[in-house]
């Protein structure tokens, strides 16, 4: 419904650099999800988006318009903030009105009524409405949190870890619903994770942040095959990528620094031999820990596999990536 | 903080309940005193020793409310029976009723005084320490130190100036006076108290509220507002407190028409003999209002007297 664009956008806090010459453009109708630790600007480009921060330079456009100056109101976005932001005086039902009863939307009132009902059957909270918001458990509040972000259909959505503070099976169904609902809707989203699984499986496009700066934007397996640094390289992955110095296994291109292997890039079987040190049985899969030449590294093996600790299996990189000295992936 | 992990013993409780009853029962004396004073007559009220049950009598409350004037038993006599209760009261010792008292203004006066001075400082205040709360106010920690030092020396070491400024401004004696001086004086308790409610209000609400398509007016009315609705409260409370019994002051600045019942109630004394009755009566129908107040806001000043005590 609205393409975002953010051309050079700086913001700092003091000393502190937020967000430092940001140019990023999220598609009309696009997942974006936003990666990086935390201090890396994420909920900070939010606000940008949204309005209650302004930029020092730097300009945001949504729709094409340019939003300098405008309040938040007039940007017709929603946000789904980190922490719980009910309003505790309020019912839950009453909390899902609140933006539909706003000055600018002023919905007539079998409208509202209509519509909350529909978004609090998909988030599975009908039996709540006339509660307390105050009354509910974390994960309820939070679903209402979202509620009042889908009551209204906004150009953009804005969500901030929305999913982080519910348990693994609400997760895995309101990321199907969220999925759902952006792809009916055809709605923007700019969306802050931590999950690995909620970038991979919901975003259209990856932003990873680092630092106040966008150091790569593609879509998920973009990111994930060919990660431009080691940091990028970090985001995704379960197990983490294995960064080791290059030439370990034998010789390394010339200006390479390190080697980095996911563990599929690790053959097994075939190379030298590495001590197990652990085996970790998750049920889908087995993590084997490795001891390989006084470095540590970690892989994943068939989940019934035969493999104790002490033993040993032998190892070779198959299609490894290579970073320079800064940690830039050399291609 | 630390709480304590096992449940108080039943001798604990015991123990716990006679203090907090023997020590209400000693702060409630003087009240009880003072209530039963105000349905003694004057003999029984200045009785050696002094008389704990006795029959109640309404001729303070009727003192309080009434002028009256001395008569020969003969014009009594003349006058024919009384017509009404307190006409009978008042002629058994030889009196007539010659009027109302202006007990009645007066308490009309610190109503309109009290909870006008009271309004005005919780509304100043509350957008006040909004903004101190909220903004970037230029000098910030400077203008509330400022605002606090108002309450560093007695108010009453400016009487002197106030009482001449006032005179200029043709302020002496009038209700407007005397709420802009209770307003001066509570505003800064009303500020400070006022902004630590509102700052602990998470500002996420507020933002939550401007993206939901409020402005900021809006927000704060809609959202901060009814979240310090209990700092609100309390605070009305303690200026209602400070302006209902304000002494000083009212002595020096009002005389006729803006006077206050705590200036006219000692005033009761000196007609004719100690009427301790009529002043014990009029200070228990005083001490009503503020009773029914802090009664109607009491759910509220709890959460206010413990605030900072307990974490949420």
């Amino acid at each position: 419904m609205a393409e975002i664009i953010l051309q050079g956008v700086s913001k700092s806090f003091g000393p502190q650099v937020a967000l430092a010459d940001v140019d990023l453009t999220v598609p009309d109708g696009a997942f974006v999800v936003l990666l990086g630790p935390t201090g890396a600007g994420k909920t900070t480009l939010l606000r940008m988006v949204s309005g209650l921060d302004q930029p020092d330079a730097g300009e945001v456009f949504i729709a094409g318009q340019a939003m300098k100056g405008l309040p938040p109101a007039q940007r017709n976005v929603a946000m789904v903030f980190q922490q719980y932001s009910l309003y505790p005086h309020l019912t839950v039902r009453q909390n899902m009105e609140f933006p539909l009863k706003s000055p600018l939307l002023r919905t007539p009132k079998e409208a509202i009524a209509a519509k909350v009902a529909e978004v609090a059957e998909i988030l599975q909270i009908s039996h709540k409405l006339d509660n307390k918001a105050t009354a509910l458990s974390g994960g309820e509040m939070q679903r209402v949190s979202i509620g009042r972000a889908l009551v209204r259909s906004p150009s953009v959505y804005l969500m901030d870890e929305p999913l982080s503070s519910l348990d693994a099976k609400l997760r895995a169904d309101l990321r199907i619903e969220l999925k759902n609902i952006q792809a009916n809707l055809g709605a923007t989203f700019l969306y802050v994770t931590h999950d690995q699984i909620e970038a991979m499986t919901m975003a259209t496009h990856v932003g990873v942040l680092d630092h106040g700066r966008l150091v790569q934007f593609g879509t998920p397996r973009e990111i994930y095959e060919q990660p431009v640094s080691i940091y990028a390289a970090g985001r995704l992955g379960q197990p983490h990528i294995n960064i080791l110095p290059a030439d370990l296994f034998g010789p390394a291109p010339h200006g390479a620094v390190y080697i980095g292997m996911r563990p599929e890039q690790i053959r097994q079987g075939e190379g030298q031999d590495a001590l197990v040190k652990r085996v970790e049985r998750l049920g889908d899969q087995t993590r084997l820990h490795l001891a390989f030449k006084a470095h540590d590294l970690t892989t994943v093996i068939d989940a019934h596999t035969p493999l104790r600790t002490g033993d040993i299996v032998k190892i070779e990189p198959h299609r490894p990536f290579y970073f320079d000295a800064d940690g830039a992936r050399m291609v | 903080m630390s709480y304590s992990i096992t449940e108080p013993s039943s001798r604990q409780k015991w123990i716990a309940g006679i203090l907090v009853v023997g020590y209400a029962l000693l702060t409630l004396l003087p009240l009880v005193w003072i209530i039963a004073t105000g349905f003694k007559t004057p003999a029984d009220a200045i009785a050696y020793p002094p008389k704990v049950v006795f029959t109640p009598s309404l001729e303070g409350y009727v003192n309080l409310f009434t002028s009256r004037s001395r008569v020969t038993p003969e014009d009594l006599a003349a006058l024919g029976p009384p017509t009404t209760w307190y006409d009978a009261i008042v002629r058994q010792y030889d009196m007539v009723i010659t009027g109302p008292s202006r007990y009645g203004e007066r308490f009309m006066n610190s109503v309109i005084i009290g909870f006008g001075s009271t309004f005005l400082s919780v509304f100043l205040g509350t957008i006040a320490a909004y903004a101190f709360s909220r903004f970037k106010v230029p000098l910030k920690d400077d203008l509330l130190f400022f605002i606090l030092s108002t309450r560093m020396m007695p108010p009453i070491a400016v009487a002197i100036p106030i009482f001449l400024m006032y005179r200029e401004l043709g302020l002496s004696d009038t209700h407007l006076g005397m709420i802009l001086l209770y307003t001066a004086v509570n505003l800064s308790l009303s500020v400070w108290l006022l902004k630590g409610f509102i700052d602990e209000i998470p500002i996420e609400y507020e933002e939550a509220a401007l993206i939901d398509g409020y402005t900021r007016f809006q927000a704060f009315y809609k959202v901060v507002l009814p979240q310090a609705a209990t700092g609100i409260a309390s605070t009305a409370i303690f200026c209602l407190i400070f302006a209902w019994n304000e002494y000083a002051f009212a002595v020096l600045l009002t005389s006729g028409t803006a006077q206050t019942a705590p200036p006219f109630i000692p005033t009761i004394i000196g007609a004719g003999g100690k009427d301790w009755p009529a002043v014990a009566a009029g200070a228990t129908l005083f001490l009503l209002p503020i009773m029914v107040f802090t009664i109607l806001l009491r759910k509220h000043l709890l959460r206010g007297i413990t605030f900072g005590a307990v974490r949420k």
